[in-house]
């Protein structure tokens, strides 16, 4: 019964997604997204929604395998779309930042408003080492991340010594900082950017569209579809860590320092450490996941990695709910792919994206998948 | 470096330290009633410059020439404006979420900025493009020996220092400056004094507000021009100057304006690269500054029960 809600719930997200990806008229798009809020509030009402998530705590192993293999149908079903299958690899990169930065925000209670700089970092280290140097790239990748997280530790000092809106001043100031840096420096591509290679895996190059042979006939299937490939990798492998981070004793220790720092050093906790574990983990998470959309995009510049990007990332994580995992990619969903499905709407589309923001911090503040509160038992 | 173009350096500081502490003292003046950052504040900012241009256009319309009526007549149009949308946004999006964590408070306020930006940007005339400020002051420049002073440099920065000065003996000396003060102290205690909690918020949310419409105006006035997205950094800077001094503090906010400035500043005649990396050397120390003293210059007083 349990995982019958669960496949249900997988496969009807799979059918919209498909529908809605692949939906070109303007009047159809408006009326799936009016009808996604309908259903999404009529479930919540039925209590379908309490009944999927208990469906998911009871198996919790059921929806992301479910999850991956929406995801294959719906590549599969879209794989000569581009843009599509792009949108779907930017929501996958997107996810793992914001998971990163969900760590920080939600776990440990140290903000980060320089989300979209550690991204950039990744980026950009990406682009240097690429043009540069022969390593292989699934290595700059991994450097890039690091490279984020070392960045981000020339930040520690001033963050833990600093609380709340204090400690915001931080890191905005770090992303204004980064932006305009970028933008002065000349080495480093000034306003104008760098140009990246794609990425290459032993050889085999990600940017060529894939062909196969089905029944004699060949068939081109876009490049994207590798790029999904990779995204997805790192999403259920940061999906993974942040989960077994989340049900670990570290995760508790995450927690009790973001509850009440002091009460919890008074217990032996040390919060600086756990702190500085947050705060490194989830900008290695954001710089590796924009090391490989800087690939992914073959071109990067410092206005992609502004203050407002940085914002974009936290209304992601506050729509989806502070804390939960599942949240995130929802919210990655939702906001990305919102404004680029409603072309209509080309000028007013970030008005309205932040009047739907505002909408939600004021009807729905906990966010739309709220963080299940932890239950300290042993698992059956 | 001759003497002359240091001088010029000096007063341009001095002109956007002005600038910043008004924006600054906005959200100080915000974060002591209701201990929250109003992050919509620099494009409250950006719309009062775009209300006071569209009146000033409007009064050349009509044919209403005379520069110092046509100033008093802006400066009413920005302020009003902006006093009631500051006003709009504490009752309608800050109050309600007073028990939410600040981080909410934070996102709202800055998605209503947004929508503030890209709705001047999509609705007033050619939004996206930088728009003529009038000038309305004389810009004739007098000889002080080597040194060349503009008039309205010095009468901006003479308004700005009178309305900082003012702000001051209001919050300092009349009745209502003791409620705005009381509320900020313990709000508990305010309300069983008889203060009408909701109603002091929202009036220190359009006293601050209105300080942000004159900066903008200033701004417009020395720069003859705005741009629908000019709110986003004074906002920002506003916001570092006013944690830098040490937030709820109102000297706070007026040292950390001026020293942000004179951090440009420096950074602009120091630097050997030229201006370019001035913003990134006033960040920088900024982090390093709030790495030394974490609540700010002006410390503020805290006492943690266990």
């Amino acid at each position: 019964m349990k995982r019958s809600i669960l496949v249900l719930a997988a496969t009807a997200v799979t059918v919209y997604l498909a529908v809605f990806l692949h939906a070109e008229n303007q009047t159809l798009v408006a009326a799936l997204i009016v009808g996604a809020f309908i259903s999404a509030f009529a479930s919540a009402k039925l209590g379908w929604l309490r009944a999927l998530r208990a469906a998911n705590q009871g198996h919790p192993r059921w929806l992301p395998a479910l999850a991956v293999a929406g995801l294959a149908v719906l590549v599969i079903y879209l794989r000569e779309d581009h843009f599509a299958l792009l949108m779907i690899a930017s929501v996958l990169l997107y996810s793992v930042a914001c998971w990163g930065l969900n760590v920080q925000f939600g776990y440990a209670g140290v903000v980060n408003f320089a989300g979209a700089a550690f991204f950039g970092t990744g980026a950009y280290t990406t682009a240097i080492l690429a043009a540069h140097t022969a390593l292989p790239h699934w290595l700059i990748i991994l450097l890039g991340g690091l490279v984020a997280a070392l960045l981000g530790s020339l930040l520690l000092l001033p963050v833990l010594r600093t609380r709340g809106h204090y400690a915001a001043l931080i890191t905005i100031a770090f992303g204004v900082l980064f932006k305009t840096f970028l933008e002065v420096n000349d080495t480093l591509g000034g306003p104008q950017g760098l140009k990246l290679p794609g990425f290459r895996l032993f050889g085999w190059s990600f940017n060529d569209n894939i062909t196969v042979m089905v029944n004699e006939a060949e068939h081109e299937i876009s490049f994207y579809v590798a790029y999904i490939a990779l995204a997805l990798t790192l999403a259920a492998l940061a999906f993974t860590l942040v989960r077994r981070l989340e049900y670990s004793w570290i995760g508790l220790n995450l927690d009790a320092v973001r509850m009440d720092e002091l009460a919890a050093t008074t217990f032996g906790i040390n919060a600086a450490r756990w702190k500085i574990t947050a705060f490194s983990f989830g900008n290695f998470l954001a710089g590796l996941a924009g090391s490989v959309q800087a690939m992914m995009l073959g071109f990067i510049a410092p206005n992609n990695f502004t203050l407002s990007d940085s914002l974009i990332m936290i209304s992601i994580i506050l729509l989806g709910g502070l804390g939960s995992v599942w949240g995130v990619p929802l919210g990655a969903a939702i906001v990305l792919m919102l404004p680029e499905k409603l072309q209509v709407l080309q000028e007013y589309r970030f008005l309205l994206f932040a009047v739907l923001v505002i909408a939600v911090l004021l009807l729905r503040p906990q966010g739309l998948v709220p963080r299940a509160l932890r239950q300290l038992r042993a698992t059956p | 470096m001759d003497s002359a173009s240091l001088f010029q350096h000096l007063m341009n500081g001095a002109m956007l330290g002005m600038m910043y502490a008004l924006v600054a003292v906005g959200f100080t003046l915000f974060f002591g009633v209701l201990d929250v950052i109003k992050f919509s504040h620099g494009d409250v900012l950006m719309l009062g410059a775009f209300a006071a241009l569209a009146t000033a256009l409007g009064l050349s319309h009509v044919g209403i020439n005379q520069p110092l009526l046509q100033l008093a007549l802006i400066l009413a149009a920005g302020i009003a404006v902006t006093a009631i949308v500051g006003a709009l946004v504490g009752r309608y999006l800050v109050l309600p979420l007073k028990s939410a964590p600040a981080l909410n408070t934070l996102l709202i306020t800055l998605m209503f900025g947004t929508a503030l930006r890209e709705a001047v940007r999509v609705f007033y005339p050619q939004g996206s493009n930088p728009k003529p400020f009038p000038r309305l002051l004389s810009a004739e420049a007098f000889q002080l020996g080597a040194f060349s002073l503009r008039v309205d440099s010095v009468l901006l920065l003479a308004l700005g220092a009178l309305v900082i000065f003012a702000t001051r003996w209001l919050i300092e000396r009349t009745k209502l400056g003791l409620a705005i003060r009381a509320v900020a102290q313990d709000e508990e205690t305010a309300k069983t004094m008889g203060i009408n909690y909701t109603k002091i918020v929202l009036i220190t949310f359009a006293l601050g507000s209105a300080l942000a419409a004159l900066a903008g105006i200033i701004n417009g006035l020395y720069y003859n021009e705005i741009n629908f997205s000019m709110g986003l950094n004074l906002g920002v800077i506003g916001f570092a100057a006013a944690i830098l001094g040490g937030l709820g503090n109102f000297y706070g906010a007026i040292l950390g304006g001026f020293l942000f400035a004179a951090l440009q500043t420096i950074g602009a005649v120091a630097i050997p690269f030229g201006s370019s990396y001035k913003d990134v050397f006033a960040f920088a120390v900024v982090i390093a500054l709030m790495a030394w003293k974490p609540t700010g210059l002006i410390a503020e007083r805290e006492v943690q029960r266990v």
